[in-house]
């Protein structure tokens, strides 16, 4: 594809308001109060649909009241053993990793009393992937959630948290995975068009422990999904991957981190995005950071996007900030383009009618990510929402430069 | 027995300092069964010519015709001159992402026949296209072109062409970069598909080594964007003695 650096000039003169800080000192607190409401010129909030997201930041009872914006499809889970009893607010390990980074984490932790507990055995190796299914019951609906996902050492598995129906849905997924474990985990966010979803994702991998984290989002009106992942034991390895697809009105946000802590970790970092429609956004800001004591770091992290017609709008901004000198490799690129008009021309000069063509194009764009859920049925359910949306795209005119 | 019929054709490109004229005036008349070679200098325009017959939107046609049958070509989108049977071997192929290479040959099969091929003799079809061409079946499974090797995408050029099966190919210098023997398997492939098709050729080249294997009824020598002059292979050895300087100081 047509590759050009994305510059978000129109930032890069608002930095000077912002105190230049390292990615790992980002002021945490367990009170929303102390965060005060953003303003929209932070550093996280800064590119954030913040009019859309504002039920988020009221801080609420959420938990009182018949109906809960959430149902809780945890059959699958409890019947492979891996439900936990629900823990309080002091109760291990909640809190053992988590730290709330801004407003509507910090009100998600105080308003869940009773955390949702995944854990995998120690030892256990869970061969089929397990599906949470976490409906919204209504637009208007707001939810709090705290979440820990728990790999005991040794430990193997897969698990999916898929999203669907309506809600205003705040979420904190705290995943810990102890020494030795292999741990999958896959948001997906299948919401209806008018949901508004932030989710705090914050992971830790532990030595010899390995993490891959996937964010596939689709659905949703407004869906800010942030995952930071420390790769804090020796040798640990993480790989964190995502896919969005953004439709005409749909902002798609997530603000990725990688921390290189421990010696010798491995970090791959990959998200692509497609876009079509007028006021069709994404939002990627993608920061490494390896640590002064992470010798023999291998890093690196790629943003790369589609932009399918005119209208829609992609913000792309990688950062990599070293801390020692003495790395393996480390490297980040970031392309946003457009269709590419010749290879456009080389499948229709081999008979193939333009709409397949283009078809062809975004599958053949998002496939790599695909390809690495490894769970058939979110598999074969994104293969079936691409389609869906190609469909809806069919009638849009294609972009006419690349970047929008 | 088909026809394709170029006349006076004028193609210009934009460009950033404006229109920029690049076809003066082309006439061609190729027949089925027929090899035609067009020899000429870099920048004689003659991917120009190779791309405007494939329709490729970068260029304007600004007068004269091209017809199939008598069928007017310039009023076909890009895939309907496939499906009407115009092949371009590309200069140079263009890498698809994520798109194998036998989905992107069994859509284009099935856009071309318009029903798709049966699976059974599809795939054997494409094994024995491949083993002619001394392609390694793994091919199959790598996305198109992708970090394929020059020579690579020229003999994947080929296998869509004998795989396609059209009326009208034009090759873009497809022996640039081939090594001996590949030179001497896609040409083989060439006179494979011309004997069992009656393919017409147009057969664009800066060497004669090629000649040897493919045998021209006609030689075109293109400069300034038209045809300077035209004979038949003895042309082509004496192009290779001479060079272009004639033409080009005769100011064609
Ligand atoms: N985008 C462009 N901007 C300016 N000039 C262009 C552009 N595209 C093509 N041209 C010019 O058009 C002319 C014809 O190019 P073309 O590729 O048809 O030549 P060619 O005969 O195939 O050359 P070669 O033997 O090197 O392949 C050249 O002078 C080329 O520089
Ligand atoms: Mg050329």
């Amino acid at each position: 594809m047509t590759a050009t650096e994305t510059t978000p000039a129109h930032l890069a003169t608002e930095d000077r308001f912002v105190p230049i800080q390292t990615r790992s000192e980002r002021p945490t607190s367990f009170d929303p109060a102390d965060f005060g409401t953003p303003t929209g010129r932070e550093v996280n909030w800064r590119l954030s649909d913040l009019k859309r997201l504002a039920p988020l930041l009221v801080d609420e009872e959420t938990e009182t009241g018949a109906e809960p914006a959430i149902e809780y499809g945890l059959a699958e889970l409890e019947a492979a053993g891996l439900l936990v009893e629900s823990t309080g607010h002091d109760a291990a390990p909640r809190g053992e990793v988590f730290r709330p980074e801004d407003v509507v984490s910090a009100i998600a932790w105080k308003r869940c009393q009773n955390a949702l507990h995944i854990r995998l055995p120690e030892g256990q190796v869970q061969e089929q992937p397990v599906i949470a299914r976490l409906h919204g019951t209504g637009a208007d609906r707001h939810g709090n959630a705290h979440i820990v996902v728990e790999a005991m050492p040794g430990s193997v598995g897969t698990i999916v948290l898929h999203h669907s129906g309506s809600a205003r849905y705040a979420q904190n997924l705290e995943i810990i995975v102890r020494e030795g474990a292999r741990l999958t985990l896959v948001s997906v966010q299948d919401w209806q068009d008018d949901a508004v979803h932030a989710s705090a994702h914050q992971a830790v991998v532990g030595d010899g422990a390995y993490l891959k984290h996937m964010v596939v989002s689709f659905g949703g009106g407004v869906v800010r999904v942030n995952p930071s992942m420390r790769l804090a034991g020796h040798r640990a390895e993480g790989e964190m991957f995502g896919l969005s697809f953004s439709d005409s009105g749909q902002h798609i946000e997530s603000q990725v981190f990688m921390f290189h802590e421990g010696v010798e970790t491995r970090g791959d970092v990959l998200y692509k995005g497609a876009l079509q429609g007028e006021g069709a956004r994404s939002v990627w800001i993608g920061d490494v950071l390896i640590g002064q004591d992470a010798t023999g770091t291998d890093s690196y992290e790629k943003n790369q996007n589609l932009v399918l017609t005119d209208g829609a709008r992609a913000d792309s901004i990688p950062n990599l900030e070293i801390k020692t000198g003495d790395i393996a490799g480390a490297g980040h690129a970031s392309a946003t383009g457009r269709f590419d008009d010749e290879q456009l021309f080389y499948l229709q000069s081999r008979g193939i009618e333009e709409e397949e063509a283009r078809r062809l194009v975004v599958i053949g764009f998002l496939m790599e990510i695909v390809q690495k859920i490894g769970v058939p049925e979110i598999e074969e359910r994104l293969a079936e929402a691409i389609e869906e949306e190609l469909r809806r795209g069919a009638g849009l005119a294609p972009a006419s430069k690349a970047g929008a | 027995m088909s026809v394709l019929d170029i006349k006076d054709l004028r193609v210009s490109i934009e460009t950033e300092q404006g229109s920029k004229e690049i076809l003066r005036g082309v006439d061609l008349t190729i027949n089925s069964d027929e090899i035609h070679a067009i020899m000429g200098p870099n920048g004689s325009g003659k991917s120009t010519l190779a791309y405007t017959l494939a329709g490729h939107p970068r260029y304007t046609v600004d007068g004269g015709s091209i017809t199939l049958d008598g069928e007017d070509v310039l009023e076909m989108s890009v895939d309907e001159r496939a499906r009407a049977g115009l092949f371009l071997a590309m200069q140079y192929p263009v890498e698809i992402p994520g798109v194998t290479v036998s989905n992107f040959l069994r859509t284009a099969k099935t856009a071309i026949s318009g029903e798709a091929p049966r699976v059974r003799e599809w795939i054997g079809d494409v094994r024995g296209a491949m083993e002619k061409l001394r392609m390694d079946p793994s091919f199959g499974e790598r996305n198109v072109n992708e970090g394929f090797s020059g020579g690579e995408k020229k003999r994947h050029e080929i296998l869509q062409m004998e795989l396609l099966r059209p009326r009208f190919a034009v090759l873009d210098e497809t022996d640039s970069g081939l090594d001996v023997d590949a030179l001497r398997i896609v040409s083989e492939g060439v006179n494979r598909i011309k004997g069992e098709t009656g393919l017409g050729v147009l057969l664009i080249t800066h060497y004669t080594r090629i000649l040897r294997y493919i045998q021209p009824d006609h030689v075109h020598v293109f400069v300034n964007g038209r045809i300077a002059e035209q004979g038949g292979r003895e042309l082509a050895d004496r192009l290779e003695e001479e060079g272009y300087d004639r033409y080009l100081k005769a100011g064609v």
